[in-house]
């Protein structure tokens, strides 16, 4: 049996509340207003409360629930908010090369606890399958949750409750009834009540012995709105792991290097960084700095190359410029999908020595000037006429090794060392010299070369955000259909007004789903100028 | 009315559910499949080119028909210091029975490696990584990393780890041409 007889002669499927046609409650015997049903879905039987014989009902009823759906939503908040407590992998802000870098990253900066967020994989949490399932769940709740209650509700608010039975009128919030005189004229009282209605912009449906005057219908379907505006965003952000759709590097670059962009076929070349600062002259107000300063502008001046030997990866690559210009936090480079941001910086990085050779047996006479480039060295350099430096040995972050030999820590120039052999040709002398951590150490007491310094060049290195996001639109559009739909539901209300005759007397009855206020003004002016004899109650639900 | 409502019903949650279901295999596969690019057991040995050390550029698809070596190494890693001489041993015995040894050095200067392969009288190869582009290709994490690749291309082994002559030995008869 799923079907219950109402005594109007109406079936209701079970779980009904409140008899589809009549409005009478059917389970409850309403002694109390606290015993009449919730009219937030009319009262209508919630297919997933009834049904739960199937393994298939079971799953349904289980995604139908609102207590399950807020479980999901606080398990998705909590994880959520430990991925913010240190950065996620992708935000590094400095290069993790590799793996191990990665590990040493959290390690090293946060300690035990970054150890164990490395290990539980929260530096990669927005990507992992769990938060990803957790994600699905969510919008499988949102789906079914919807449809169970909108299908439903969208059923009985088609059939406007016309002529409905008193119990139901009077388990409403707004009821009141009132004797009329015996030889008033109940049909031209209820004519008056829908003119008057009609000029409050309600929509009214007429019966013989009763009105049901309604405004503001759609605004019931606000949070179905807004749930599809949800569900759009949740695909969108699902689509991101469709193979091109989304791409989120990071690049380091040197001034006046140029490196390729992993897994697209560009290359990008930093012509110039520049941090510009606030004067103090520009400034509203003068600020404590204590010789601080605050940066007003961070800029990286760019050239984009295509290559177009990307097909094989490491060959030679042939490029072609395709953009230049400045890139600026908060406004990319853009390249068809390819947007480059603005973000991060490592200045005054050291990038290359400066030496002169002075000659100490002529009272340190400049022989020349060379550079020693600590990213890209010249093997070997005639620095004057006849005088050659060779490089014998780099080791950029120099550290003494294990078996007591020189040896390096990175591959980066932390702490260069260098071996040099000079040689002159003409005067048939070769002496070796090895510079580190600003000093030079030569090999014989009383050498003929020795190195002075100048300004070691140093140049910035910009971090650049390689993005590519093909779901946006998809996720702003969600997100505007989600504010629609909130819209929908908050500035509007469903108002309904029932006026009904019965023998000698009228009833009033009114419903709103919010703003009771509202409501008890315009049933107060209807009670007002139609002068019914009736007092409306405003009764407080439990 | 009943009885068919009832069917439709199940058919809708069926395919309502089956729907999910879907987007959730699909979720689940991207997030473990995270990188469907990276060198597996198995698979191929993806291409690539690189200029050597005091050599021409050398692309591994050339050596289609060889059993290479590939060994990712750095002169700051100890581990990679240790294994050169038997990588070196190694390449010796069987070069001249198809095997080919290339050391990829990551992100260093010809400056800094040539004194380095010079002290360790490594002969094979040296190809320069100097934008470590096929070490992110080769998805490198610790090293040394070593993959052994048969004759048609097929990786056939990843070891992380400072390897020992016997090992380079035993790994190598799985790719040596026979």
């Amino acid at each position: 049996m799923d079907q219950r007889k109402c005594e109007c002669g109406h079936t209701n499927p079970v779980g009904t509340l409140l008899c589809e046609s009549c409005g009478k409650p059917l389970d409850v015997e309403v002694f109390e207003q606290t015993q009449f049903p919730d009219m937030r879905y009319e009262g209508m039987a919630r297919r997933s409360q009834t049904y739960s014989k199937k393994w298939i009902d079971r799953i349904w009823n289980a995604f139908s629930s609102v207590k399950i759906a807020i479980g999901i939503i606080i398990v998705i908040l909590v994880a959520s908010a430990v991925g913010t407590v240190f950065p996620q992998q992708q935000y590094i802000p400095v290069p993790v090369p590799t793996e191990a870098d990665v590990a040493r990253f959290y390690t090293e900066t946060y300690g035990t606890l970054g150890t164990v967020y490395y290990e539980l994989g929260f530096h990669n949490l927005y990507s992992s399958w769990w938060f990803v399932t957790l994600l699905v769940l969510l919008g499988t709740s949102l789906v079914i949750c919807s449809l169970d209650r909108v299908v439903p509700l969208y059923k009985a608010l088609s059939k406007p409750r016309l002529n409905q039975h008193k119990s139901f009128l009077k388990g409403q919030k707004l009821f009141g009834e009132g004797e009329l005189a015996p030889e008033a004229d109940q049909a031209e009282l209820l004519d008056r009540a829908a003119v008057a209605l009609k000029k409050k912009g309600y929509r009214i449906f007429r019966a013989e012995r009763a009105i049901m005057a309604e405004k503001g219908r759609f605004s019931r379907w606000g949070p179905y709105v807004n749930h599809i505006g949800l569900i759009l965003f949740l695909i969108g952000v699902l689509m991101r792991n469709i193979p091109g759709f989304y791409l989120d590097e990071y690049v380091w670059v040197r001034e006046g290097q140029t490196v390729a962009i992993p897994s697209t076929p560009y290359y990008i070349k930093s012509e110039n960084y520049e941090t510009t600062y606030w004067s103090e002259e520009e400034m509203p107000e003068k600020l404590e700095l204590n010789g601080g300063a605050i940066p007003k502008n961070f800029q990286t001046d760019a050239v984009l190359y295509l290559n177009k030997n990307a097909d094989v990866p490491g060959k030679k690559p042939e490029l072609v410029e395709v953009q230049k210009g400045p890139i600026v936090v908060n406004h990319p480079m853009i390249e068809g999908d390819i947007a480059i941001y603005q973000s991060g910086v490592q200045e005054m990085q050291l990038g290359a020595l400066n030496f002169v050779l002075v000659d100490a047996k002529n009272g340190n006479k400049e022989l020349g000037a060379f550079k020693f480039d600590l990213y890209n060295p010249e093997a070997e350099q005639e620095v004057a006429a006849g005088i050659k430096v060779r490089v014998l040995d780099y080791f950029p972050d120099f550290i003494m090794g294990s078996d007591g030999k020189p040896a390096t820590k990175t591959n980066l120039p932390k702490n260069p060392m260098v071996a040099l052999e000079i040689v002159d040709g003409t005067a048939q002398v070769s002496e070796k010299l090895v510079y580190l951590q600003g000093s030079v150490l030569t090999q014989k007491e009383d050498a003929r070369f020795n190195l002075t310094f100048q300004k070691p060049d140093l140049v910035d290195i910009s971090g650049l955000n390689v993005r590519i996001d093909k779901a946006v639109p998809l996720i702003y559009f969600g997100s505007f259909i989600f504010m629609i739909g909130v819209v929908m539901g908050f500035f509007w209300q469903h108002r309904r007004i029932w006026v009904q005759t019965q023998d000698e007397t009228v009833l009033l009855a009114a419903h709103t789903n919010k703003n009771w206020f509202g409501l008890r003004r315009e049933v107060d002016g209807l009670v007002d100028q139609l002068q019914l004899p009736v007092t409306i109650e405003e009764k407080t639900k439990a | 009315m009943g009885i068919m409502n009832k069917s439709n019903r199940t058919y809708v949650r069926i395919a309502v559910l089956g729907l999910l279901l879907v987007a959730l295999v699909f979720a689940l596969y991207s997030s473990f499949v995270k990188d469907p690019d990276a060198v597996k057991v198995g698979r191929a040995a993806p291409n690539f080119s690189l200029e050597q050390l005091n050599g021409p550029e050398l692309a591994l698809d050339d050596l289609k028909g060889k059993g290479v070596v590939l060994n990712f190494w750095g002169t700051w890693c100890e581990p990679c210091k240790k294994e050169m001489p038997a990588l070196q041993e190694q390449y010796n015995k069987f070069k001249d029975k198809g095997l080919v040894v290339l050391g990829v050095n990551i992100g260093e200067s010809p400056v800094a490696v040539e004194p380095f392969v010079k002290q360790f009288g490594v002969e094979f190869p040296i190809l320069l990584d100097r934008q470590s582009q096929i070490t992110k290709l080769y998805r490198i994490g610790p090293i040394p990393t070593t993959f052994f690749i048969a004759p048609d291309g097929e990786v056939k082994e990843i070891f992380i780890g400072q390897l020992n002559e016997a090992m380079i030995a035993d790994k190598l008869s799985k790719i040596l041409p026979k």
